[in-house]
């Protein structure tokens, strides 16, 4: 009787993983435990492009595409986000007016830490990403936050991200069950089809990065916030992870949400935590 | 009794406009409105996955729209990818147009005449 149970269960569990390994590997994650997600994640990529180096699939469109790929390199050596960059170190050691700094709000005076964002915070029970902690920063000290998606953020978010240029992405995930639900809401958020033209992100950043739509070539998700912020042509300007979700949102006729929305800060956390072990490249350019 | 002559005269009309229909110098009109519609950033827009003949900047995430007539004989075929191609592919980056009303089934109509000619 014993036996018979047992061996029924044991081809249960075969039919289950016959099951899981036929079926096609579109969704690149779709295990329930997060560092089996990251994994197969990553795995996804590394298969899908054999011929990308690991660290540089945090280059965005420049992993993907050799001509794009030399034109940026000769770009860096005027990069577009310098001037950004130098105003964010300056604003950075700029005392506010209780004479207090920046550097009083993070560990290790906020320098090399970019790797750690966004985290969840389990006083609050939910993922605090950089561009929020530096708000909250500014307003625990009397001065008025900044717009999410201008300048002084993107600024803010340059120097810090240069300050943790190589390092690897590390986000944990902290053993509280609202942690797990915020990456889970992150990557439902990410997977899940919107708007009127019904894309995911997962449609351009998972299924088809590298091919163009019209003239832009896809990035791939993976490692797709270690260059965050950016400086892009197309803007003229630079843009933080705020402005690049809302404008993703807006593009494919989807309502976008507002900057620092909880589903926002959840997708970060996700596509953050399945970036772990890839270095921070920010602040980055694109065409 | 009376409803009966008026009825086919309904009927007799309503030949005549199919007729009017099949007359080429109509459809030519149809594929034009079609091929504007099809490279109308704010209708089709399906330049921004498919290479067509005609069209600038095309992207690549669709295959090229060509020898279409050959591949699906019955316009109802085309009709169908634009109005939900989900149904054929569930995974498909293609939005489904008709389903939701992003083109009305007259403009997804026109659409299919130009695919026709390519
Ligand atoms: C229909 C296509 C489409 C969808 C859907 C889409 N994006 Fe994008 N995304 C783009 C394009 C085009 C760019 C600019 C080119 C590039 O870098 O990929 C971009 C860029 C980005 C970048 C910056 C990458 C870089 O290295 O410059 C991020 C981050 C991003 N998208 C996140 C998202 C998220 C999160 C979603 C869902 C909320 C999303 N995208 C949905 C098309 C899309
Ligand atoms: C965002 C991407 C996208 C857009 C926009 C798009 N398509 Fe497609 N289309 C695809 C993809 C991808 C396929 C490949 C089949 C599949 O995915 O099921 C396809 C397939 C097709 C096919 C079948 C081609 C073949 O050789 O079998 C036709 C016809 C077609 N599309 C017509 C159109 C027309 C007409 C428009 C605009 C009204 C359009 N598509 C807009 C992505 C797109």
């Amino acid at each position: 009787m014993k036996l018979r149970i047992l061996l029924l269960l044991g081809s249960a569990c075969a039919a289950l993983v016959a099951f899981a390994l036929a079926s096609p590997r579109v969704i690149a994650a779709d295990t329930v435990d997060p560092a089996t997600d990251a994994k197969a994640f990553q795995n996804f990529f590394f298969q899908k492009f054999p011929g990308v180096k690991h660290e540089d699939f945090v280059n965005g469109p420049y992993s993907m595409n050799e001509d794009m790929k030399r034109q940026w390199l000769e770009k860096e050596e005027f990069p577009p986000y310098e001037f950004a960059l130098d105003a964010g170190k300056e604003m950075f050691a700029t005392p506010f007016k209780n004479g207090k700094t920046y550097a009083d709000c993070f560990p290790n005076g906020g320098i090399g830490i970019r790797q750690n964002y966004p985290y969840f915070d389990s006083k609050e029970g939910k993922v605090v990403t950089l561009e929020l902690a530096l708000n909250r920063c500014r307003e625990a000290n009397g001065e008025a936050p900044y717009s999410y998606v201008k300048d002084e953020m993107a600024s803010l978010t340059a120097y810090m991200a240069f300050t943790s240029r190589g390092k690897k992405m590390d986000i944990k995930i902290p053993d509280d069950p609202r942690a797990r639900e915020a990456f889970e809401n992150g990557k439902r958020y990410f997977y899940t089809r919107r708007g009127q033209l019904n894309f995911s992100c997962a449609s351009c950043h998972v299924q088809s990065p590298g091919e163009r739509i019209r003239a832009e070539v896809l990035a791939p998700a993976l490692g797709i916030l270690n260059a965050m912020p950016i400086y892009r042509s197309e803007w003229s300007g630079m843009g933080t992870i705020s402005r690049r979700f809302i404008t993703c949102n807006s593009q494919t006729r989807a309502v976008p949400l507002e900057p620092q929305a909880d589903e926002y800060r959840d997708v970060e956390y996700f596509l953050s935590y399945v970036a772990n072990g890839l270095p921070i490249s920010g602040p980055g350019a694109r065409p | 009794m009376t409803a009966y002559p008026r009825k086919s005269a309904l009927l007799l009309a309503l030949v005549a406009l199919a007729g009017l229909a099949a007359h080429p110098a109509w459809a030519q009109s149809t594929v034009a409105e079609g091929q504007k519609l099809a490279f109308d950033r704010g209708k089709g827009n399906c330049l921004t996955c498919h290479v067509i003949k005609g069209g600038d900047l095309p992207g690549t995430i669709g295959p090229e729209l060509k020898d279409l007539k050959a591949k699906y004989p019955d316009r109802s075929e085309l009709a169908a990818i634009l109005f939900d191609e989900t149904k054929r592919n569930p995974q498909t980056m293609m939005p489904p147009f008709g389903r939701n009303r992003i083109l009305t089934e007259q403009e997804i109509d026109a659409i299919v005449d130009f695919l026709q000619t390519l």
